[in-house]
């Protein structure tokens, strides 16, 4: 197990290197620069001079192995620089931000795991019975559904609704509500995209745990389990479902990762100032130096929620660990 | 026809002055209730606090209220494009030395946040970092002051203004929003880099914090220099890059204002659900939509292609349908409509493009296509991937071309994209474009076309426009401005066709009814200080 671990974390550090190499010569191959965006982008008169000082004073008419070199160090030394748009540092940037949609991460997974591991379940157990239909409906609109559609129906759901039963409409708060000062206000607030990620997210993990239990109930070992007379509970929850959960904490793993920064849409539906809307703006900005940032923490969350995903498989399957 | 012209400016000033008093009279009747945060929000980031250096209506909305700035539109009556009156001086501005010299008497009970008193000389080291910034600091409209030779200080309440040569344009480009005043003490004391990231100003609001991405929050400054104000307790700008987000926030009640401006649609929705919880404003808007050809490329190098492509557009049936979906409503030439400077309809109608008899335009398009060898001219539009109002107006414009016979279509693009191939590859046809200025200055507002100018697209190196301009721009009697006016605009827009304009953009304000005391200004830059704003807790 000690000798795996080594071995993923080494894994770790080309797929790091080969994503800053990919997003730093991506970004340039994009047309436009952040400062004629900035000072020019909304048609009102500017001095040509202050555009081309914006320029030089960000770097960006430096050399491009320059900014390059520089990028990497920065990287390689935690230092993330300045937001081009903002003159903020990056880490304060992402900082303001990490909170926010860790926690709506958090709570979509919880949301994912609480309808799709009993749904899938059930569905696998009573296959092809008029239980299972409704949940592969339920599952399968989930899929149909973008998230970002169904914050948009939940909002305009919750004006109308509110509008018609209390006289005033309702919606949650656009700005973001601390947890430590109020946490129903901060409920209030994130169960509502948590519900519209976590339900697209918990549809595509209930098709999983179906297809994952379908197989495995139909392994040997559970039939010699049924054999020797065990409880149907006790094959399902202990052999079995241990088994098919396999390729489901792949996925749970995966979107978890996603949710961190690929809220892009459903944050801008509930205007809420995570990760994602910061990718989004810094993309159109022209902001290097935060998207390249931006998207290294996104490879590098992906990278750790694999290496995680890669030490719980060897954890529940020791063929693996000894292999 | 002169006499006839003044006559009909007369009766609209007279108008205008009937409307103002009225609604002076009807706020009178009202006394503003104290107390309360107003929450807006705000569709665009703020890059900096600097207002010196920064250009979006991003940064305005939440940060102009901390500042005061030497002069202002006048917040009871920002309708009016000429009514510019004193914030940190008193009484009018003096103007001396045949023109040259304007002298200011600068208030004596003003106090920055941090307690210092407001001199003439915080004034001097403001306008002396817009006006001649040193090497490496940006300040976007110093251009506007290159005919400003100084800025004096004799003692604390006096300063001057010394011009190279009278110009009338230097009163208004003097009021724009983005000229905080900042302290000399912070400049001295932490440069000219120090704003960027912090504020101390004589505003009615002082700062309390910050929030990236989420919101700014301001509280009431007790030492404001105008007595009594401002009424709110505070203000909460709350940023909502998304329309749909700040239209919902309104209805949902999260937020009170937005201060950009919505279109048709979105006001028709607000007033559909809220009834008389929402009251509108409108204006015309200090913005101009067209097109501009790219005379870098040869077929739009020949004038009548030029010339057929603003003959085909039906400007005034276009209003009427446009002004139902989109931001736009008002026709208009280069100057903006209601300004003393502006043509008259009838000159406008004189103008190539601007015939109500469209049949009789586009068949003159069609034969001047013929000629030029293009019948079937093949157009693209450079279009900016933005709903409101350039995808709108683009799609239309495309409408417009094929009914002469060209075979149009549009690209859209984002933004960085767009804005590249305007300014660095230059290889469009055709590009949306549009002129957003603040303070309503239509002789600084039209340099927009001259040769060489950064925001003209057009690649044309036509020395006359430039030309033209400069005899315009300084020539001291109205009178005959307003005629030069003319001959640049005819020049620009029907003989040459640098650019075709087609609506002034249409600013379309619902907000919830309890928000009292702020006007719709001509501009989103404008009256966004928000000392006169107040709540109306009967209705709230």
């Amino acid at each position: 197990m000690y000798k795996y671990t080594i071995k993923r974390i080494f894994l770790m550090i080309p797929t790091l290197i080969g994503a800053a190499i990919l997003v730093f010569g991506l970004l340039r191959l994009i047309p436009g620069d952040v400062c004629a965006l900035r000072m020019a982008g909304e048609g009102s008169f500017v001095d040509e001079t202050a555009i081309e000082q914006c320029r030089i004073n960000l770097g960006i008419t430096r050399p491009i192995w320059e900014q390059f070199l520089s990028f990497v160090w920065g990287f390689a030394t935690f230092d993330l620089g300045d937001s081009m748009w903002t003159s903020r540092a990056i880490t304060e940037e992402i900082g303001l931000r990490f909170e926010l949609s860790l926690q709506i991460a958090v709570m979509a997974t919880l949301v994912s795991i609480i309808i799709s591991i009993p749904m899938g379940t059930i569905s696998a157990i009573k296959q092809n019975t008029w239980i299972d239909y409704i949940v592969r409906t339920f599952s399968i609109a989930g899929i149909a559904l973008p998230s970002f559609w169904l914050g948009i129906l939940i909002i305009l759901g919750l004006l109308i609704s509110t509008q018609a039963w209390l006289g005033e409409a309702w919606m949650p708060p656009i700005e973001y509500v601390d947890p430590w000062k109020d946490p129903l206000g901060n409920l209030s607030q994130l169960i509502w995209p948590a519900l519209a990620t976590g339900y697209r997210y918990s549809a595509v993990a209930t098709r999983m745990t179906r297809s994952a239990l379908l197989e495995v109930l139909r392994e040997d070992y559970v039939r010699t389990a049924r054999a020797k007379g065990l409880l149907e509970k006790v094959i399902i929850n202990r052999h079995a479902l241990k088994n098919a959960m396999l390729p489901v904490v792949t996925v749970i793993g995966i979107e978890f990762a996603f949710l961190m920064g690929g809220l892009v849409v459903t944050e801008q539906v509930f205007n809420l100032n995570g990760l994602g809307k910061l990718f989004v703006e810094s993309v159109t900005n022209h902001d290097y130096s935060l998207t390249q940032a931006l998207v290294m923490l996104v490879a590098f969350i992906f990278v750790v929620t694999n290496f995680v995903v890669d030490i719980f498989y060897a954890w529940l399957d020791p063929r693996i660990r000894y292999s | 026809m002169m006499k006839f012209r003044a006559l009909l400016v007369a009766i609209a000033g007279l108008g205008a002055a009937l409307a103002t008093s009225a609604t002076i009279t009807a706020s009178a009747q009202e006394t503003p209730a104290r107390g309360g945060v107003l929450s807006f929000v705000v569709g665009s980031k703020i890059p900096s606090y600097d207002g010196h250096r920064e250009t979006t209506f991003g940064m305005i909305h939440p940060i102009r209220p901390f500042y005061s700035t030497l002069l202002r539109v006048n917040p009871n009556n920002p309708q009016s494009p000429t009514d510019i009156i004193c914030d940190l001086c008193e009484g009018k501005p003096v103007t001396t030395n045949g023109g040259k010299t304007i002298t200011f008497k600068i208030k004596s009970n003003v106090l920055f946040h941090d307690g210092t008193p407001l001199t003439s000389a915080d004034v001097k080291a403001t306008l002396d970092k817009i006006m001649f910034p040193p090497e490496g600091i940006p300040s976007s409209r110093k251009a506007w002051y290159t005919q400003v030779a100084s800025v004096d200080a004799p003692n604390a309440t006096t300063l001057h203004v010394q011009l190279k040569r009278p110009l009338s344009a230097m009163i208004p480009a003097l009021a724009s929003p983005f000229n905080f005043t900042y302290s000399k003490k912070d400049l001295d004391e932490h440069g000219y880099n120090w704003h960027k990231k912090n504020i101390n100003g004589t505003g009615a609001f002082k700062f309390v914090q910050h929030q990236p991405g989420a919101f700014v929050e301001g509280a009431r400054f007790d030492k404001f220099h105008v007595k009594g104000l401002p009424y709110l307790d505070g203000y909460k700008a709350i940023s909502a890059p998304k329309m749909s987000v700040r239209l919902q926030a309104i209805r949902g009640n999260r937020a009170a204002i937005e201060f950009r401006g919505f279109p048709p649609k979105a006001r028709d929705d607000l007033v559909k659900a809220l009834g008389k919880k929402i009251k509108v404003q409108e204006s015309n808007w200090n913005c101009l939509m067209g097109a501009t050809p790219n005379q870098k490329l040869k077929r739009f190098q020949d004038k009548r292609v030029r010339q057929a492509l603003t003959l085909a557009f039906d400007r005034w049936g276009g209003s009427r349908y446009l002004s139902k979906i989109a931001l736009v409503k008002t026709v208009g030439g280069v100057t903006f409509p209601g300004h003393p400077l502006e043509g008259s309809k009838r000159w406008l109608q004189s103008l190539n493009g601007y015939a109500k008899d469209v049949r009789a335009s586009r068949a003159r398009a069609k034969k001047l296509l013929q000629d030029a060898g293009h019948p079937n001219l093949k157009v693209t539009l450079w279009n900016r991937a933005v709903d409101q109002p350039y995808k709108v107006v683009g799609t239309w414009y495309i409408d417009q071309w094929r009914k002469i016979g060209a075979k149009a279509d549009q690209k859209v693009l984002p933004s960085g994209p767009w804005y590249a191939g305007l300014r660095k590859t230059r290889d469009f046809d055709v590009a949306v474009d549009f002129n957003c200025q603040t303070v309503i200055n239509p002789t600084i507002d039209v340099s927009k076309w001259i040769k060489g100018a950064g925001n003209n697209y057009s690649n044309h190196t036509d020395q006359k426009v430039t030309d033209l301009y400069l005899d315009m721009l300084n020539e001291a009697d109205s009178k005959k401005q307003y005629q030069k006016l003319r001959a640049y605009e005819k020049y620009i827009l029907s003989d040459q066709v640098h650019y075709m304009t087609s609506f002034w953009w249409y600013k379309i304000n619902p907000h919830r009814s309890y928000v009292k005391g702020w006007k719709i200004a001509p501009s989103h830059y404008l009256n966004q200080s928000l000392d006169q704003v107040w709540l109306d807790p009967k209705l709230q």
